[in-house]
């Protein structure tokens, strides 16, 4: 993505907008992966907590959500356990691994 | 714990006061900009420290602890000018550093000297003098400390290599350590800032995140600084 900063505003929120503008012209497809905190703060050349703080408002606003911590939101919120999730995942990797 | 806090810290050289009852907080995961005018006081600050220079009065606390044999096995500082051993290799420099610090992180300083297709075996005194001011960058940020002092890192240096340590300082970034860099290149390093210090004459004139600076003010943390520093 190319970052370009207005030197008059708060960095984060013009990263907020300038996702949410690739979101809304679909450069941003539904799904597609947001880099990590630090490659975000690599790539855009800003501080590390900025660009913490601009995924962390793309989440308040629900325009993106957290990779692992979905999953283990989602299968809580259908009733597994942390330890049921744990040995279904080692159930899963092993089945991966015998194939 | 605030990885550094001074307070009341003065310093004077002769009839000169070179800082005047400094009262600074830096909390851990934090990148700030010391910034000020030539002589204003940063190398000073910098140097009390990490212990190259006594407080006249007042307090300094690096982790608690007065600046010590203890603070220096934390605090990782790169001088303003270069002290390289230029006789050894890049390899033998590593080492060395290795032998002083318990923290340094001899993989890491390894892997960014290849991607900047450094040589192991290459002679420091062989080396230009940009590849030496990143050699020395390299190995102050390969120590996993919990304050990093950067003096001036981006003086004298070409666009491309500011970007070049401005990034190294972001992908080294740990969440529990602290880096402080000095400079009045301020345009430069604002976007990497998460607080800065404004310091003249030995006196902080303000300090705040940057970022709340931008937002109530409307304008750069270069532009603030320049109209506080007007001539």
């Amino acid at each position: 993505m190319e970052w370009r900063f207005d030197p008059g505003g708060a960095i984060y929120a013009q990263m907020v907008a300038r996702i949410k503008e690739a979101i809304a012209s679909g450069a941003l497809a539904p799904g597609a992966r947001l880099p990590a905190v630090r490659e975000l703060a690599i790539d855009a050349g800003v501080n590390p907590n900025t660009a913490q703080r601009a995924l962390a408002e793309l989440e308040r606003r629900e325009l993106a959500r957290g990779h692992a911590e979905s999953f283990v939101t989602a299968m809580a919120a259908l009733g597994y356990s942390g330890a049921e999730l744990e040995a279904f995942l080692k159930n899963y990797i092993r089945e991966k691994e015998e194939e | 714990m605030a990885v550094l806090t001074c307070r009341g810290l003065t310093k004077k050289f002769g009839s000169t006061v070179a800082l005047d009852g400094v009262d600074i907080t830096v909390e851990p995961g934090r990148i700030v900009g010391l910034l000020g005018p030539n002589g204003s006081g940063k190398t000073t600050l910098i140097k009390l420290t990490n212990g190259l220079l006594q407080p006249g009065a007042g307090e300094i606390l690096i982790d608690g602890k007065k600046p010590g044999v203890e603070t220096k096995r934390i605090v990782s500082y790169l001088p303003e000018r270069s002290c390289l051993p230029d006789w050894m290799t890049a390899g033998e420099l590593m080492g060395f550093y290795k032998d002083f610090y318990a923290d340094f992180d001899r993989d890491a300083a390894a892997g960014m000297l290849s991607r900047l297709s450094i040589e192991e075996k290459q002679k420091i005194k062989h080396m230009s003098k940009g590849t030496r001011e990143k050699v020395q960058l390299i190995m102050v940020m390969a120590r996993r400390a919990g304050l990093y002092l950067l003096d001036e890192p981006i003086g004298g240096v070409d666009p491309a290599a500011r970007d070049y340590i401005l990034n190294t300082i972001i992908s080294s970034y740990n969440p529990s350590a602290s880096v402080i860099i000095s400079t009045h290149l301020i345009a430069d390093v604002e976007k990497v800032l998460d607080d800065v210090i404004f310091i003249s004459c030995g006196k902080i004139m303000l300090a705040a995140p940057a970022e709340d600076i931008r937002e109530q003010r409307g304008k750069s943390v270069d532009e603030v600084f320049r109209e506080v520093f007007k001539c």
